[in-house]
């Protein structure tokens, strides 16, 4: 449903964040991008958000090349501190983006309440985001995006910023609902383990500018869970495989 | 107790200055220089002497207060819109701002006063010629203000505003002006205080009623505890309108203010 094709791009200062991306996203599917800091993880991701033009290559959402922000496409942004509106309480920053699905004031409130359950804050949605903490307000994020029912989500380095409890809890959340709706999930980290635990595919990019470095897929059994997955020699063995690729790369 | 303390902490230094004040008044027995009690119970004989039925304002408080907050408040009011209308607009367009900063830069820097000859001219003596100095004064501020914090809204809200797919008018409504409001809002004060400045110097220079009118009277009649009175009040309605300001301000965006704090 995502393609990819020799995707560059050069800011005006000449720094060259990326070159000659090639990547496809099948629908459902969850892939993790990793890659040292700094290798233009989130400038992908921008061009794929149709935020930020590459200089070279396309985008393809459905077969339709990205020129602008497409519809169906969320973000989970890394810094939940300014991505969400702090004069908007947690339920009204989530109930906004549903103008988009045409629901009336009140039944956006009531999905907006709904998508807050799901994601464990019902008890914070009259709450504006600076009363919460780090995980909270992140997971308030995940909410307004899953809430806006994306075809297409994506995540950038979204829970790089909490505490390692929250961190795996947030991850169980995320697989949780990745079934919805038949979103597909490209998931921008830093943490090679993460990307093994959430991932049905890794993809390691090179450092600047960035490239596609190795492309693995990960077969694990499903539903994952912290401790037993995590202990899986197969487990262990990818993550020692990614962790190579990204200290080559 | 506690509270009657915090209380007594607030304003020992300005009951001490008003003794101290009132001290060397009565010593030095000059005519200009009234002691403040007697200013205090000028201020009450002329403005606050009316019957309980319209909380003891006199006729005269009437005469006075009447024209000149509501020149006040329309001027300012016509301020406010204009300014935070035309600064979103400046903020939102890097082509606007460019064309229009020279214009700002020179208006903002011509003296409001300066302009009331003119105004007596345009609009001849009374209120238009009051509310247009008020106006022309108080506009910057919030011109200025807005214009900035439309521009310093962060960059990241419009991502995600542009990713959540909400309209213009939307963005516009529920992310650049509540990210601009603070700002906006700081601006509003600083030209509820011109707004006052310039609502005297018109009165002061036309002819007319309100407060101006009344300094100017007792000026001539030479009654310089009046004069003082007049002064006095001034004070007090702007310690009046910036209290009122300030409640609005934490009643509607003090979400801002805690999240700073």
């Amino acid at each position: 449903m995502l393609e990819i094709k020799a995707l560059g791009h050069t800011y005006a200062d000449g720094h060259r964040a990326l070159t000659g991306i090639d990547l496809g996203l099948e629908r459902g599917e969850l892939v993790c991008l990793v890659g040292p800091s700094g290798c233009g993880k989130s400038t992908l991701l921008r061009c794929i958000a149709g935020l930020q033009r590459p200089t070279e290559g396309t985008v393809l959402l459905e077969g339709q090349a990205v020129e602008r922000v497409p519809d169906g496409l969320a973000v989970v942004f890394q810094d939940y501190t300014r991505s969400l509106f702090p004069w908007l309480s947690v339920r009204d920053n989530v109930a906004l983006v549903l103008r988009r699905r045409g629901l009336a004031r009140a039944a956006r409130r009531a999905a907006a309440e709904e998508a807050l359950e799901a994601v464990g804050l019902a008890a914070a949605a009259r709450k504006y985001p600076w009363q919460l903490s780090g995980g909270m307000q992140q997971r308030a994020a995940i909410a307004r995006a899953l809430a806006y029912r994306p075809q297409l989500l994506l995540m950038d380095e979204p829970f790089g910023s909490v505490d390692a409890q929250t961190r795996e809890d947030l991850e169980d959340l995320l697989l949780s609902v990745r079934g919805d709706h038949g979103m597909t999930i490209l998931l921008v980290t830093h943490d090679i383990d993460e990307s093994v635990y959430v991932g049905d595919r890794v993809v390691v990019l090179t450092g600047a500018p960035g490239s596609v470095h190795t492309d693995l897929p990960v077969r694990l059994p499903s539903p994952r869970d912290q401790i037993g997955t995590r202990e899986d020699p197969a487990f262990v063995a990818l993550r020692a495989e990614v962790g190579r690729a990204v200290r080559r790369t | 107790m506690k509270a009657a303390r915090r209380i007594a902490g607030r304003v020992w230094l300005a009951v001490l200055l008003l003794a101290v004040w009132e001290l060397a008044a009565r010593t030095a027995d000059d005519l200009y220089f009234p002691p403040p009690t007697e200013i205090a119970s000028a201020v009450r004989e002329l403005w606050w002497s009316g019957p309980a039925s319209r909380l003891f304002l006199s006729d005269k408080a009437l005469d006075d207060f009447g024209p000149s907050l509501t020149h006040l408040l329309v001027g300012w009011a016509l301020a406010a819109a204009l300014g935070i209308a035309v600064g979103v607009a400046i903020g939102l367009s890097r082509v606007l701002a460019e064309l229009f900063d020279p214009v700002l830069q020179v208006g903002r820097a011509i003296p409001p006063p300066t302009l009331i000859p003119f105004f007596m001219v345009v609009f001849g003596l009374g209120t238009d010629m009051q509310v247009a100095t008020i106006v022309f004064g108080a506009v910057w501020p919030v011109l200025l203000n807005t214009v900035d914090g439309v521009r310093g809204v962060d960059p990241l809200h419009l991502d995600a505003a542009r990713v959540f797919g909400l309209s213009r008018t939307t963005r516009l409504f529920r992310v650049v002006l509540p990210a601009a409001a603070p700002k906006a809002a700081a601006g509003l004060r600083v030209a509820l205080g011109f707004a006052l400045i310039l609502m005297v110097i018109a009165e002061l220079m036309g002819a007319g009623g309100g407060i101006g009118a009344h300094l100017n009277d007792a000026e001539r009649g030479f009654r310089p505890v009046e004069l003082w009175a007049g002064i006095a009040l001034l004070g007090i309605i702007g310690y009046v309108l910036n209290g009122i300001f300030l409640l609005a301000e934490r009643r509607f965006i003090g979400h801002h203010r805690e999240r700073q704090a």
